[in-house]
């Protein structure tokens, strides 16, 4: 028997009240393998307008390339101490921010490595289902070969690579519309 | 490692566009680029895994989170998480929030004009049983006002935010009650073309889990997107 999947609904502006006990910026604590990064960035509408109600979820394998879940059946170590998954719910200004660690490479289709990437899912009032999106990391000489960077058209790829902004940190903006629109997929 | 099977598409009318004029924010916040259609890597068929180290047993209660009880109805709302292949979600985090019995969110940006109820804050979870249940206790919410278009009323409904096996199967959607007359006005829960889809969004009266001389029940089943069946479980 087939059944269908419920059909999805938008989070509304008031998220605060059932995701907030959950937030997880801070999602590499000390003893987890790997180089550290800050992640920051800022939500921004179609008018450029910061948006306040946003969730932002980070999905991610660890250092070695390996997710913490039980469909992940690569021979790579866990990490006890790193689950992978961060939740940040934007400020006034629209910001979002994550400390973690720069994952490994894991594969992607017909057992092609994947570059380094985040998966991001992206969820506010205005919205009827989640966007979802990818971080990639600047000087990655993996990304040049990347099979999901490959599908987005040149003049987009941009959008979905961090930029370099101090030592350590990383700058990612989602752009909603217009003008550098972020890469969504269809998933 | 062999690539894994794929989640199966949405089918046809029944999951939401991003611009749905309708309703007001859209307008301003959905893409409007195309979409780039995403192969399901190790990735997207990934997730995370949360456990009673997260959360408490009792958190499942909306009735008992302060001093006092709540104002409003008692309601029992539980239900069954599955997969589309029919295959119970065992072991899932579930999270939910929703407005007080006078309608009215424990939050800065709600401004309705109906009282905060300083015994009720509106946030839930549990974890899915071995066989996907699931089980709340909490306040019939009340209808309210926003400012959509002009006498615009939210019909009563509970927010509901699951994660399921995969980053794709990731859902946050409303359970609404039955015979609502608001149901009819809302673009929220007309936003899709599916009369099905829609009123799999709305829960049924659950004589079965009533609590006699204390509350109500309602059921609110909950299917996450389902594999595609890979050769080898065809033959099988
Ligand atoms: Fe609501």
């Amino acid at each position: 028997m087939s059944l269908r999947a419920t059909t999805s609904q938008t989070i509304g502006p008031y998220l605060r009240i059932g995701l907030e006990w959950m937030v997880i910026e801070d999602l590499a604590p000390q003893g987890v393998a790997g180089e550290r990064v800050r992640i920051e960035g800022r939500v921004l509408d179609g008018d450029g307008r910061p948006v306040n109600d946003a969730a932002v979820e980070i999905w991610q394998a660890n250092s070695h390339g390996k997710y913490a879940s039980p469909e992940d059946t690569q021979d790579k170590p866990l990490d006890p101490k790193f689950r992978g998954y961060g939740r940040s719910l934007t400020d006034n200004d629209g910001n979002f921010r994550f400390r973690t660690i720069k994952p490994g490479r894991v594969p992607g289709s017909e057992g092609k490595l994947q570059a380094p990437h985040l998966a991001v899912t992206i969820f506010m009032r205005g919205l009827l289902k989640q966007l979802l999106t990818r971080i990639y990391f600047p000087d990655e000489p993996a990304n040049a070969d990347d099979p999901v960077l490959k599908l987005v058209p040149a003049e987009r790829r941009p959008t979905l690579l961090a930029r370099r902004k101090g030592d350590g940190v990383l700058e990612w903006n989602v752009i909603l519309q217009g003008k550098n629109e972020t890469v969504f997929f269809d998933f | 490692m062999k690539s894994p099977a794929p989640y199966r598409r949405p089918y046809f009318d029944t999951q939401p566009e991003y611009l749905f004029p309708q309703y007001a924010s859209t307008v301003r916040r959905a893409p409007r680029e195309p979409l780039v259609v995403l192969p399901h890597t190790l990735s997207e068929v990934t997730a995370p895994v949360f456990g009673y180290g997260d959360i408490k047993p009792t958190d499942n209660d909306l009735t008992k989170q302060h001093k006092g009880e709540p104002q409003g109805e008692r309601i029992v709302v539980s239900g069954r998480a599955l997969d589309e292949n029919g295959k119970p979600i065992p072991n899932m985090l579930i999270e939910i929030w929703q407005a007080n019995a006078a309608g009215r969110y424990n939050h800065v940006v709600d401004q309705h004009d109906a009282p905060i109820d300083p015994n009720f804050t509106g946030g839930g979870r549990c974890l899915t049983d071995a066989n996907g249940n699931y089980r709340f206790l909490t306040i019939r919410p009340g209808e309210y006002p926003w400012r959509n278009h002009y006498n615009a009323w939210r019909p009563a409904h509970i927010h509901f935010s699951l994660f399921g096996p995969a980053l794709v199967t990731r859902l946050i959607t409303q359970m609404y009650f039955p015979g609502d007359p608001l149901l009819d006005y809302d673009p929220m829960y007309n936003c899709v073309a599916d009369e099905k889809a829609r009123e799999r969004l709305v829960s049924v009266f659950d004589w079965e889990n009533t609590l006699p001389e204390y509350a109500l029940a309602y059921r609110f089943d909950i299917v996450l997107r389902g594999r595609e069946a890979t050769p080898m479980e065809t033959r099988r």
